[in-house]
């Protein structure tokens, strides 16, 4: 977006073969920080397997990672963590029965220690808790409201919340909005402007036009495993971006039968 | 944009007051508070004057209580974890006879005996949880398999080595033995006397021990008992590692992803309830002198019932040690309590039973109150 900027993250012709299937077949992409650059494609079209090497669950078979301007190659999810590439999960890394407190620090508990001993340090996790809740605009009863009484965009405020609190400079969404109800996926989406406006590099993964459109500052489109192209915010429309996820042809000879409803 | 958030917290419309009495009732202690309060006015009402609350009587049910708790603290750690342990009961067996084996058999001293037994049961529960979460199989398979293993063992070595099934004579090994007393011994001893100086609690009227308390200390088993729950509520609801078992247990693929040592956490509560096990083998054998092939028999499920009593879910991700804790006291009143009203003993099957169908529905609406389920 910003010529002065450098990229975050680049990736360089990502290729990623399965034994006999290839994936992707070249995909290169760049997200700078700051901006929210969507991910779009229909089912199948690679999307789940890109953002899986952009956060260390695999491992290219070509192509090259640049983070920060350096070659980088994540052994593993845990690597890319470390590094600041955090990952919201569809199905979320939440869990019901626990507190939205020990559920936002959970495997990064704060501890004081007492003696020989060190606890967790509950006052100062349950005041960071209600903070970040809070500017993320979610009225918690309280630290140890279960995060099961939570709706799901409320569930993924708090992951994107957590994310955001330790230091991610890569975020990436997985579907955050695809099982929400309207008024939860806006929040959602406002959240993903909160985050964006405070430098952080948002890749959004999605198949919903509208929802891209309304936060997205770049597109890219991927088709069986493929980059179709990178468009900037304003120019493209909808239609087209429609078009480019489902392949083109096929969907106008479709759309003939469903009157330009999908 | 910045500092827009209004410095008082705005209170949202959709979001119901809840009364101070309900929040009470989510606490999965609950079931075991209310249980406790039942059993005991239960007895105080239909048993009070069998002599089960004078010194001698609380003495007999604290003790029973104590060794459930004792198992009761692992099992509950294990289950919050999201796993069981039904070979307990073998390891108890296999643990008693280990100990008589190598100090009367083998004539170690009754020291190295204890710690021996204690690195090869921990083993054993480490080789359990290895399994599990190498293999991905449930736990109640895998430790299934582990129940009868050990009770063979258990029947199978005094067998060949003394052609019978218990091993007495412990007690003598164990005379002047260093470590012996931490198990089997009595502390508070000074207090006891006093008492019955002071006339606070029955003494012997006749015999060689005339003027002496009838209950002369509180057993170790009682303070292994209090230092497990202890240990047990402090490690899970006071640190870190706590927050990793109810992550492990709750959703073991979400703790993953946030870092959490899942399978790490999983095979140290697998040790952690060999550990109790074990704890509870040597007093045990210490209290009687002997340790035999059918020591330990059903203890799993008694633990696994005491535990589902003090509200934690069989499925893991909830629950409390005290609750556990209570659930078990709750087993111990009520089986030596039955006794002393005089009532049938089979009948207490009877009443686990039900108890535990009652808890397990109890737990289930207060955890739907707490994921606001409908």
């Amino acid at each position: 977006m910003n010529p002065e900027h450098a990229p975050i993250i680049q990736m360089k012709n990502i290729e990623k073969h399965f034994g006999s299937v290839i994936a992707l077949a070249g995909v290169s992409l760049e997200v700078f920080p700051g901006e929210c650059h969507c991910l779009l494609g229909d089912n199948g079209a690679g999307k789940s397997t890109f953002i899986k090497t952009m956060s260390g669950v695999h491992q290219p078979t070509h192509g090259e990672i640049f983070f920060e301007g350096e070659p980088m190659s994540f052994a593993d999810p845990r690597d890319a963590i470390a590094a600041g590439i955090a990952t919201v999960h569809q199905h979320l890394a939440m869990i019901p029965l626990m507190s939205v407190s020990r559920n936002f620090f959970m495997g990064n508990e704060p501890v004081k220690k007492i003696g020989p001993f060190s606890f967790f340090d509950h006052e100062n996790a349950n005041r960071v808790t209600m903070e970040e809740m809070r500017k993320m605009g979610i009225n918690l009863r309280g630290p140890d409201q279960a995060v099961g009484t939570l709706s799901g965009g409320e569930r993924q405020t708090v992951a994107i919340a957590r994310a955001v609190h330790f230091g991610a400079k890569v975020l990436i969404l997985d579907e955050p909005t695809s099982a929400l109800g309207v008024r939860q996926t806006a929040n959602v989406l406002a959240t993903i402007d909160k985050v964006r406006k405070q430098g952080i590099a948002v890749v959004f993964i999605t198949h919903n036009v509208r929802h891209a459109l309304a936060v997205g500052d770049r597109f890219t489109v991927l088709n069986r495993g493929q980059t179709l192209g990178t468009a900037q915010r304003g120019q493209i429309t909808p239609d087209e971006l429609q078009d480019m996820m489902a392949g083109g042809q096929e969907l106008v000879a479709l759309e003939g039968s469903l009157g330009g409803t999908v | 944009m910045a500092n827009a958030a209004p410095p008082t917290a705005q209170t949202d419309e959709r979001i119901k007051e809840i009364s101070s009495f309900r929040k009470a009732l989510i606490r999965p202690e609950l079931g075991g508070i209310v249980g406790t309060i039942a059993v005991f006015t239960f007895f105080l009402l239909f048993a009070f004057d069998s002599g089960m609350f004078n010194s001698r009587g609380v003495l007999n049910w604290s003790v029973v209580s104590a060794q459930f708790m004792i198992i009761a603290v692992g099992a509950c750690l294990l289950m919050i974890a999201g796993e069981f342990d039904l070979s307990v009961g073998s390891m108890i067996g296999f643990a008693g006879m280990m100990i008589a084996i190598f100090s009367v058999t083998l004539g170690w001293p009754v020291w190295m005996a204890i710690l021996v037994t204690f690195a090869m049961s921990v083993s054993i529960g480490a080789l359990n949880g290895w399994i599990v979460v190498r293999t991905g199989l449930p736990s109640f398979i895998v430790t299934l398999a582990f129940l009868f293993i050990l009770r063979g063992f258990t029947i199978f070595l005094p067998q060949v080595i003394e052609r019978k099934t218990i091993i007495g004579g412990v007690k003598d090994a164990a005379e002047g033995d260093w470590l012996a007393p931490i198990f089997g011994g009595k502390i508070l001893q000074g207090l006891f006397t006093w008492l019955g100086e002071a006339g606070l609690i029955a003494t012997f009227e006749r015999g060689t021990r005339a003027g002496q308390p009838v209950v002369d200390g509180v057993p170790m088993l009682i303070v292994w008992a209090i230092v497990l729950i202890v240990f047990g509520h402090v490690l899970l609801t006071k640190t870190k590692f706590g927050n990793w078992i109810f992550a492990s247990g709750g959703d073991a693929e979400a703790a993953r992803n946030s870092g959490v040592p899942v399978n790490r956490v999983k095979v140290l509560m697998f040790m952690f309830t060999a550990f109790c096990a074990t704890v509870f083998a040597v007093c045990q054998v210490m209290e009687f002198g002997s340790a035999g092939a059918d020591r330990g028999l059903l203890k799993e499920f008694e633990a696994i019932i005491a535990v589902v009593i003090g509200g934690a879910l069989l499925t893991g991700g909830y629950g409390s040690v005290l609750g556990a804790a209570l659930g078990a006291l709750i087993f111990g009143v009520v089986q030596q309590g039955l006794f002393f009203a005089g009532v049938e003993s089979s009948l207490f099957r009877v009443f686990l039973g039900v108890i535990l169908l009652g808890a397990v529905i109890l737990n289930t609406y207060i955890r739907r109150i707490i994921t606001g389920e409908r």
